[in-house]
C-alpha cells in the first residue's frame, strides 16, 4: 500500500443536534394519518406539486418573477406592466360588451343604446372599455418614452423595442377599428375620414381603402369587417406579441438607469492599480 | 485543413450512403424533410388563400351604379343648388344616403361643354379633402365643409382650405321630364373627367397615376345598366 502524502483532510461537519435530526421512520410504521386541518393546509400544496411535477411550470415560473433586477429601478419601470393590465381590461371588458354588441349597420346604434341605458352595469363596463382604450395609449406612449430616454432599446433590446413599435401600431388599429363600433355619427364620420386619410398614401392608398371599407364606399360589410378585425384578429395578435416582447424582457433583463454607476470592488482597483 | 472540411460529392453514390444508386443527388432524408415541408405548405395555403381572397374579394367585385330618378326638371332652377338625398349604397338603412346637389346647367358659370349628361349638374356633397359632408351656403355662394374648413366655389373648384381637388359630381341625364342621377366621376382643377376617387387623392399633375382608379369603377356613364 502505498504511502499517502501528508495532507490535512477537512474535519467532518459537526452532526446537528438529535432534535433538528429525528431520527428516519422505521420500514413499515405507520404514518400518523394528518388532521383534517392539516390536511387542508397541505391540499394547495398538493395541487400545485400535483401539476409541477407534470409540467415542470415551477422553473418556467420562478424564471419569470424572480429575476434580478439593476439597482435604482423605480416607478418608471411599471409603465410596461401598466400597459399590459390596460390590455387585459380592455379584453376583459371587450368579451363582455360583445354579448350585448351587434355589429349589422341597423342593429349597431341600437344595441349601443341598450347596453348604455338597460343593461345592467352596462355603461360602467362600456365606459371602462372607451376610457381604457384613452389609457392604453396614453401608457403606450409613456412607456415608449421610458424606454427611449433610458436607452433601453440599445443592444441587445433592438429586437424588442421593434416588436413594440408594431404593439404600438397594433394599438393605433385597435383604436381605429373600435372607433367605427358605436356607429353613431361622430364614429361614422370619424371612420370616413379616417379612412380617407389612408387613401391619401400613393399608389397603395386607394387599395386600403377598398379593403378596409370592403369595398368602392362604405358598405354593409364596412361594420362587420371593423368588428371582426377589432375583436378577432387583432388582440390575438397583440396577446401573441406581447408574450414575446416579455419573453425578450425575462431573457435580457432590464436596463440599470442611466443615472447608475457602476460600483467598483475596492480590492479589485488596487489590484489594477 | 482537416478531412471534415472536404468538399462532399454531390452524388450519393460517392459518399457511401447505404442504398444509394447512381447519379442520385438528393438523399433520401433530405426528400422527406422536403416533401413534409411541401405537404404543409399545401395544407397552409389551403387555408389562408381562400380566406385571403374572401377578405380581399370586394376590392375587385363588380360594382354597377343604377340610375336614380330625384325628380322633375322643374325642381331644379339654374341659379341656386337643390340638396337631394341619394342612395349610395343600398342595404345600410341611413348610412347609405348621401346628398347631391343639383341646378340646371348654367352657360354664365359652367365654362365646360354641354353634352348628354350634364343639362343638370349632381355635386356630390363629400369634402375632397376627408370626405366630411359640405353644405351649400346660398347667400356665400358657397359649399363649406365644417371638419376643417374646405371652401368651394358655386362651380365646385376649390376656392379654400384643404382639398385637394373640386367636388366629385355625377351624371345626370333626363328621362320623360324626370332627372336623373347616374355614376359618380371625380375631376381636376380644369374639370377634367376622371374615374372616381376617394377624397384625399389630388388629379392634377402626376395625382392620377398616384391615385389609380379601382378597375371596377369607371368613369364611363354606358356602364350602369337602366
Amino acid at each position: 500500500m502505498p504511502k499517502l502524502p501528508n495532507i490535512k483532510l477537512p474535519k467532518p461537519p459537526v452532526p446537528p443536534p438529535p432534535a433538528l435530526n429525528p431520527a428516519p421512520k422505521r420500514p413499515g410504521a405507520k404514518k400518523p394519518k394528518p388532521s383534517p386541518v392539516e390536511a387542508a393546509q397541505g391540499a394547495g400544496t398538493h395541487a400545485v406539486g400535483w401539476i409541477d411535477e407534470r409540467t415542470s411550470l415551477s422553473g418556467a415560473a420562478r424564471w419569470m418573477m424572480f429575476r434580478k433586477i439593476p439597482k435604482g429601478t423605480n416607478w418608471f419601470y411599471t409603465l410596461g406592466s401598466a400597459t399590459m393590465f390596460a390590455f387585459l381590461s380592455q379584453a376583459v371588458t371587450g368579451v363582455f360588451l360583445a354579448m350585448y354588441y351587434n355589429p349589422s349597420v341597423t342593429q349597431a346604434y341600437e344595441s349601443v343604446r341598450y347596453i348604455n341605458n338597460e343593461a345592467f352595469l352596462g355603461e360602467f363596463v362600456h365606459g371602462m372599455h372607451k376610457w381604457g382604450s384613452s389609457v392604453m395609449v396614453i401608457l403606450v406612449f409613456l412607456h415608449m418614452a421610458r424606454t427611449f430616454f433610458f436607452g433601453a432599446y440599445k443592444y441587445p433590446r433592438e429586437l424588442n423595442w421593434v416588436i413594440g413599435v408594431a404593439l404600438l401600431i397594433l394599438t393605433m388599429v385597435m383604436s381605429f377599428t373600435g372607433y367605427l363600433l358605436p356607429f353613431d355619427q361622430r364614429s361614422y364620420w370619424a371612420t370616413i375620414v379616417g379612412v380617407n386619410i389612408n387613401g391619401t398614401g400613393p399608389l397603395v392608398g386607394p387599395y386600403l381603402n377598398d379593403f378596409l371599407r370592403a369595398g368602392p364606399f362604405f358598405g354593409a360589410t364596412t361594420l362587420s369587417r371593423f368588428y371582426a378585425i377589432h375583436m378577432m384578429l387583432l388582440p390575438g395578435v397583440i396577446a401573441a406579441l406581447i408574450g414575446a416582447h416579455l419573453y425578450l424582457v425575462a431573457k435580457l433583463g432590464t436596463t440599470a438607469p442611466p443615472w447608475a454607476k457602476a460600483e467598483e470592488d475596492e480590492a479589485l482597483r488596487e489590484e489594477q492599480v | 485543413m482537416s478531412d471534415k472540411h472536404q468538399t462532399k460529392s454531390k452524388y450519393t453514390s460517392d459518399r457511401q450512403i447505404p442504398g444509394a444508386f447512381e447519379g442520385e443527388t438528393v438523399t433520401r432524408r433530405r426528400f422527406m424533410t422536403t416533401t413534409t415541408h411541401v405537404a404543409g405548405a399545401v395544407a397552409a395555403s389551403a387555408f389562408l388563400l381562400p380566406a385571403l381572397g374572401f377578405a380581399l374579394g370586394p376590392v375587385f367585385e363588380q360594382h354597377i351604379e343604377k340610375w336614380q330618378d330625384i325628380g322633375p326638371e322643374g325642381d331644379f332652377g339654374a341659379d341656386d343648388y337643390t340638396p337631394k338625398t341619394i342612395q349610395v349604397t343600398d342595404g345600410i338603412g341611413e348610412a347609405g344616403r348621401g346628398t347631391a346637389y343639383v341646378r340646371k346647367y348654367n352657360p354664365q358659370v359652367d365654362s365646360q361643354p354641354i353634352d348628354e349628361y350634364n343639362h343638370y349638374i349632381a355635386i356630390s356633397s363629400s369634402c375632397m379633402h376627408l370626405g366630411c359632408p359640405v353644405q351649400y351656403v346660398p347667400a356665400a355662394e358657397r359649399f363649406i365643409c365644417p371638419c376643417h374648413g374646405g371652401v368651394y366655389n358655386v362651380e365646385g373648384k376649390v376656392a379654400g382650405g384643404p382639398p385637394v381637388r373640386p367636388l366629385d359630381r355625377y351624371y345626370t341625364r333626363v328621362r320623360h321630364g324626370r332627372v336623373q342621377l347616374g355614376p359618380k366621376y371625380s375631376v381636376n382643377s380644369n374639370l377634367d373627367k376622371f374615374s372616381p376617387r376617394d377624397p384625399g387623392e389630388p388629379l392634377d399633375g402626376i395625382g392620377q397615376y398616384l391615385y389609380p382608379s379601382r378597375p371596377t369603377l369607371r368613369k364611363d356613364p354606358n356602364q350602369s345598366n337602366q
